[in-house]
């Protein structure tokens, strides 16, 4: 079956105020690669070219579907050109010296070396863009996915919270012009730019173009189809076609692999798969809905899921990749699946069908067969991951141990849902990365709980269980030994978490003791 | 020395942090190329020690955009890039003796299409057995240079005659730099048969060497420039040649400027590290954990070659004292070959290690004993008028340590914050508390005199406008702010008004690595020298025009000023350079330097080989988790000293970034090698240095007040660039500290370093099972 041809155009997008059309820039080429290289804008930096580091952060902004501005931060190094067509990219350059955030960083010696500031600046920028820093905590995750090796982070934190107050201040002080502060309530979604970004990311971000992105230049096509339909079409023509949603796995195949593909799909121009449906028994997340966005609607549910979601990846990463991709992906040791799991989520699978798409729903737990092998025909993607709703008197617990707390990908995870009814637990469902090949649940730990009462002993009994329900291997992340023992250790914390002594610390994670010596000064 | 001046002593920001900010500052990679520049990418080995039996490159030479490939074969001079021990070839000649050694240097039109082209050779290589560990080195006496030993007193017999003895092992990890910007180098052809060189290097005047000699061209051929790097800490004084004399020897080779920039995975597997180290030691030592006897065999692998090992190794042995008398040592320095990247210098150079090591020694003998650590550490301390003699014989004469305990265990209230740890401790819980308070001693200069001197040049404008030159590197640390400020000082301007400019070869010639926490003392004294030079000229100038003797000539606000005839006189730096350009004086004035009062015998290892030694001393408190060994830090206090300061902001960035370095080298920077030699964290998502969210919640950190150097340093100021890296001891044995609390008195704790999750749950378990064998 062959896909009909689409007619070509440039990609489209502003950049520090300035309209381009590119024509002639490779499929697989990075937007840092096109900042750096041809449009000579060196201020962004490359420091891994792998998500990781932040040095490349820049802003994205584009109009969501009903057509409110959305500025995010961005890792311009993994991040595909193609994909920001109709967006507006601002850039360490752009931000013309004297920003607030940029006067904070010289006020409060927030540079040494300088390599990584712009992306520290650019970060700062997107999250301010968001609202006022909270706390230093907030401001610790806001900076999550932005390395420096020179200060020590204190000053950056203290420009933070500088720049915060400049352009959150309710009147406008001196030497901030020309930067909007927070916009009235009623102003919202209103014209202007988000507060401390340039007006012209609001006007002139460009309007959806009616015409989807398509091109072929050196041997290699890009699409981005805007219904489902052609998605469908273009993956049976060339199921061989790679895929992408966000981008933050695939973007390291290209630049560390160095691997490109023939044909790419895009899934990010898909309106209809751009989609949180909050429906009565499930929440239904697009394939195109950002990590952050799908997190978002998760926290409505389950709050206490909040600072396991934040230590997925970094900011930047949230906004670009997504749940399905990650869910996609597969990897064993991946954050987004033992919570669904646990929380007993289901995929909707689609692939063209003679009358339409094909569907069939599967559990998530179902998709994992073996090491990066799913429960999929060629030509068949993941439109959709139905998440039920919380049901009374459920209890979820989700830990992850990584060798740093921020950004950091996991040696194990677990989580673990269950019900109490009349004493005794119902519907447990544990699920754990990093222990075999995929994620999966846990059925011998299950068995020790379901039908018994929550007791500490009960929960030892269950984690000692787990050794007969993975088989984990060593690498650079832990040992097989210590991924055992740390994965028991998270399920025991779980039942201090819910039935161990209130007040009593289950986790050091953001803990500090009671006494007056701990009071924070890095104000 | 001139009095401090107060008004241009303030924290003035770094010179370029509005460029940094604004994104405008220029690195290496950011310079604009001629338009036909060409990129190079290395091709790299696969094995750790092999013989190479073919290596083809017919792939990778028909690679589309591939313009040229060299091999050994192709370099028209000296294959090495090894500065001491001339034993490190630029690519490998047969014999690959680490995975990642470079093999061939491809060049194409695009860098990604150089990276493509370089991943297509076909080697064919016979494996040869390879040293991955230093116990295997020392199976093998692998050694890239030969062991040092040092000896004061009888050890030995004073162990056998003291009251307790106890025998240990610890080991700790290597750290990558993980400077933000990688390596980089950009050669460009000179019409004369010469080549101009922007590197991004702490050693300008070695990359110049080593291109020279690879391209057999005479040093004043070879122009080595860099403005700024993103970050050096050591990882940027040898092993940039590198990269560099690749790119002036492909430059030559093809008459066409050549980029070779190393990619973060490049860059971390061809790159040296921080040495791991690892010691056997044996004490004897009184009831108060006075060390009476110490022996220690003080191992570090050193990689493949030798690059800076010995002074590395030198350094660690010099510094194996930390703060402490040791009246009777022996120790036994193996300088540990293996088939792993050659290790190289890193922040410290050496002293951590060493300080790692006689800390461990401490803490265990207070473990042993049952008593606080911190009572062991002070009964142990170096004196100020006796005890105070380093087993290198050099006298400690400014020994403030005392003061800097005393001052930081009242300001953090130590014995109430070591009550409440311990209640916290007695009440059981997932969590255990623990806390710590380690001192650092740090000795400043090269080990090597010949090394502290420094050059500078200073030219005066005709408009009176000023520039500095010397043969400082900025990688950060603030020396061109610092430089600009000792400039400014002299003609008492604004540091704004006087501009730094790249460092040259070109312009001052023969320098010193900026290593060693010396940039400032050298090159702020050798711009100090420039400076005074030029202004006494002036003012006799001057003074000739006004009919007063010179030295009646003051100098405040960017003039000279005098009273002739009664009435007072003033001129501008403007209109004195046009004066002194009119009568024929010259407005350039060289600046020379050289560290008085030092020397060293490196047979005997003893001399006096430090001008002074810097201070300081932090308390850490940390929490962990027994369920999984997750730990974070809660709060530090840090005390440290800085003798007069240059800029209170710059020297407060250096002490806290330091220890937040130092935090990583010793919780969450660990590198893994597999079975096969292989690298397996080469990059951020493998490799984890600390982000904003290790900040503890409570940072305290106080530069110790009314304390100038005694010795003549410049403006009294001392050195800063790596002492604070130490200061993160602190938090390494607040962990064990923590983990102690689980084990019963009397038995020390065993941490390895980096203290990962994983490594404290294994002390965890370890000290739980020797509580459960109490019983």
């Amino acid at each position: 079956m062959a896909a009909t041809t689409s007619p070509e155009r440039p990609i489209r997008f502003v950049v520090d105020g300035r309209a381009v059309a590119v024509t002639d820039a490779p499929a697989s080429a990075t937007l840092l690669e096109w900042l750096r290289e041809a449009h000579g804008a060196t201020g962004t930096k490359e420091g891994c070219a792998e998500g990781d580091c932040g040095a490349c952060t820049v802003v994205l902004a584009r109009r969501d579907a009903d057509g409110v501005l959305r500025a995010e931060p961005c890792n311009a190094c993994i991040r595909l050109l193609a994909t920001v067509d109709g967006c507006a990219v601002l850039t360490v350059q752009g931000l013309g010296g004297a920003h607030p955030v940029q006067q904070a960083m010289v006020a409060c010696h927030g540079s040494q070396c300088g390599f990584c500031t712009p992306g520290f600046v650019m970060a700062m920028t997107a999250r301010l863009a968001t609202g006022p820093v909270r706390d230093d905590a907030d401001a610790h995750r806001a900076l999550a996915g932005n390395l420096c090796r020179c200060t020590g982070y204190r000053p950056i934190v203290a420009a933070l919270h500088e720049a915060s107050a400049v352009l959150h201040a309710p009147v406008q002080p001196a030497g901030a012009a020309g930067f909007p502060s927070a916009p009235a309530a009623d102003d919202a979604a209103g014209d202007g730019a988000p507060p401390g970004l340039p007006d012209w990311v609001a006007q002139r971000c460009p309007a959806p173009d009616p015409q989807p992105l398509a091109f072929a230049r050196d041997g290699a096509c890009w699409e981005s189809p805007t219904d489902a339909a052609r998605v469908d079409a273009l993956l049976a023509a060339s199921p061989e076609a790679w895929l992408l949603a966000g981008g933050t796995d695939i973007g390291l195949w290209v630049t560390k692999q160095l691997r490109t593909p023939a044909r790419w799909v895009w899934l990010g121009a898909v309106a209809e798969l751009g989609t949180v449906r909050v429906a009565a028994d499930a929440i239904d997340v697009g394939a195109a809905v950002s990590l952050a966005d799908a997190f978002a609607a998760f926290d409505g549910e389950w709050p206490e899921l909040a600072r396991y979601w934040s230590r997925f990846a970094s900011p930047a990463i949230r906004a670009s990749g997504t749940l399905v991709g990650n869910l996609a992906n597969g990897s064993p040791i991946g954050d987004a699946a033992p919570v669904l799991i646990a929380l007993g989520a289901t995929v909707v699978l689609r692939r063209a069908g003679r009358r339409g798409p094909r569907r069939r729903t599967l559990a998530l737990e179902s998709l994992y067969r073996d090491y990066r092998v799913q429960d999929r025909v060629p030509g068949e993607w993941i439109e959709r991951v139905r998440v039920p709703r919380r049901v009374p008197g459920q209890r979820v617990a989700a830990f992850k141990v990584s060798k740093r707390f921020e950004q950091d990908i996991s040696g194990v995870s677990l989580a673990l849902s269950l019900r109490e009814a009349g004493g005794a637990l119902a519907d447990v469902r544990v699920a754990a990365g990093g222990l075999a090949a995929t994620v999966r649940r846990a059925p011998s730990a299950e068995a020790v709980l379901v039908g018994g009462a929550p007791l500490r002993a009960a929960f030892e009994r269950a984690a000692e269980a787990l050794e007969r329900d993975f088989r984990p291997i060593d690498d650079l992340r832990a040992s097989a030994r210590y991924r055992l023992q740390a994965a028991q250790g998270l399920l025991q914390r779980a039942w201090h978490l819910h039935w161990g002594d209130a007040g009593a610390p289950v986790t050091v994670d953001g803990w500090l003791p009671a006494e007056p010596a701990y009071v924070r000064s890095a104000r | 020395v001139n009095a401090p001046r107060p008004a241009l002593d303030h924290a003035v920001p770094h010179e370029s942090a509005a460029l940094h900010v604004g994104g405008t500052a220029r690195y290496t990679d950011d310079l604009p190329v001629p338009a036909d520049t060409v990129h190079g990418a290395l091709g790299c080995a696969g094995l750790a020690h092999a013989r190479i039996d073919d290596l083809d490159l017919s792939a990778v030479r028909a690679a589309p955009g591939v313009v040229d490939v060299l091999v050994a074969a192709d370099l028209p001079g000296a294959n090495n890039y090894g500065g001491i021990v001339h034993d490190d070839p630029l690519l490998a000649d047969g014999l690959v003796v680490y995975e990642g050694q470079p093999l061939f240097l491809v060049l194409a039109r695009s860098h990604r299409e150089a990276r493509v082209a370089a991943r297509l050779a076909r080697v064919r290589a016979t494996a040869l057995p390879a040293l991955l560990s230093i116990d295997a080195a020392i199976a093998a006496s692998s050694w890239v240079l030969p062991p040092v030993e040092v000896r004061r007193g009888d050890a030995e017999a004073a162990i056998a005659a003291a009251p307790h003895r106890l025998d240990g092992r610890c080991a700790v990890g290597g750290q990558d730099h993980f400077y933000l910007e990688g390596q980089v180098a950009l050669a460009v052809p000179q019409d004369d048969g010469g080549v101009w060189v922007h590197a991004s290097t702490q050693h300008p005047t070695e990359v110049q060497h080593v291109v020279a000699e690879a391209l057999g061209l005479p040093a004043a051929a070879v122009r080595v420039e860099c403005r700024r790097m993103g970050g050096g800490f050591g990882g940027k004084e040898s092993q940039p040649a590198l990269f560099a004399a690749l790119a002036a020897v492909a430059a030559r080779r093809l008459d066409r400027a050549v980029k070779l920039r190393a990619d973060r995975d490049d860059d971390m597997r061809i790159t040296g590290k921080r040495h791991p180290f690892q010691a056997d030691w044996t004490a004897g030592f009184d009831d108060a954990g006075r060390l009476l006897g110490l022996t220690v065999v003080l191992a570090s692998d050193c990689g493949c070659s030798a690059d800076l090992s010995g002074p590395v190794n030198d350094r660690a042995l010099a510094h194996l004292d930390n703060a402490y008398w040791l009246p009777n040592l022996f120790a036994r320095s193996l300088r540990c070959r293996t088939n792993t990247v050659s290790n190289t210098a890193f922040r410290g150079f050496g002293g951590p290690q060493g300080m790692f090591v006689i800390e461990a020694v401490i803490d265990a003998v207070a473990r042993t004993l049952g008593r606080d650590p911190l009572d062991v550490r002070r009964a142990n301390l170096y004196g100020t008028t006796e005890h105070n003699v380093t087993h290198y014989g050099q006298v400690i004469r400014d020994n403030v340590l005392p003061v800097v305990i005393d001052r930081l265990v009242r300001q953090a209230d130590y014995p109430a914050r070591r009550a409440a740890v311990d209640a916290f401790n007695r009440a059981g819980g997932l969590l255990r508390r623990g806390l710590a308070l380690t001192p650092v001693k740090f000795g400043i200069s090269f080990n090597a005199p010949h090394l502290n001197q420094a050059g500078a040049l200073l030219h005066l404008y005709t408009d009176g406008s000023l520039l500095i030159n010397h043969g400082g590197t900025e990688m950060g640390q603030g020396l061109y702010t610092k430089v600009a400020q000792v400039v400014a000082r002299v003609f008492d301007v604004p540091p704004s008004a006087v501009r730094v400019s790249a460092a040259d070869t070109h312009r001052v010639p023969n320098t010193s690595a900026t290593a060693a926490s010396s940039g400032s003392d050298l090159n702020g004294m050798a711009a100090l020298d420039a400076a005074r030079a030029l202004r006494g000229r002036l003012a006799s100038l001057v003074a000739g025009l006004w009919h007063v003797p010179a030295d009646a000539v003051t100098w405040h606000g960017g003039a000279a000023h005098a009273t002739a005839g009664g009435a007072p006189r003033t001129m501008a730096l403007a209109e004195i350079a046009r004066h002194a350009h009119l009568a024929r004086v010259s407005l350039s004035a060289q600046g020379y330097y050289r560290t008085p009062d030092i020397h060293w015998d490196p047979k005997a290892f003893r001399g006096h080989p430090f001008y002074y030694f810097a201070y300081g001393a932090a308390l850490a408190e940390v929490a962990i988790d027994t369920l999984t060994g997750e730990h974070r830090l809660l709060a530090v206090d840090i005390v440290h000293d800085v003798g007069a300061s240059l800029n209170p902001a710059i020297d407060l960035g250096q002490i806290e970034g330091g220890f937040v370095q130092g935090l990583g080298w010793l919780t969450s920077e660990e590198l893994v090698w597999d079975a096969a030699g292989r690298l397996a964290t080469h990059a951020p998502s493998t490799y984890k240095i600390p982000t904003a969210g290790d900040l503890p919640p409570r940072l305290r950190v106080e530069l110790l007040p009314d304390s100038p150097n005694r010795a003549d340093t410049i403006h009294r100021s001392k050195a800063v660039g790596e002492p604070p890296l130490m200061l993160a001891l602190s938090v390494y044995h607040a962990l064990r500290d923590a983990v102690a609390s689980l084990a019963p008195r009397g038995v020390p704790v065993a941490l390895r370093a980096p203290a990962t999750p994983e490594a404290v749950l294994t002390a965890v378990d370890a000290a739980r099972a020797a509580a459960a064998g109490r019983r």
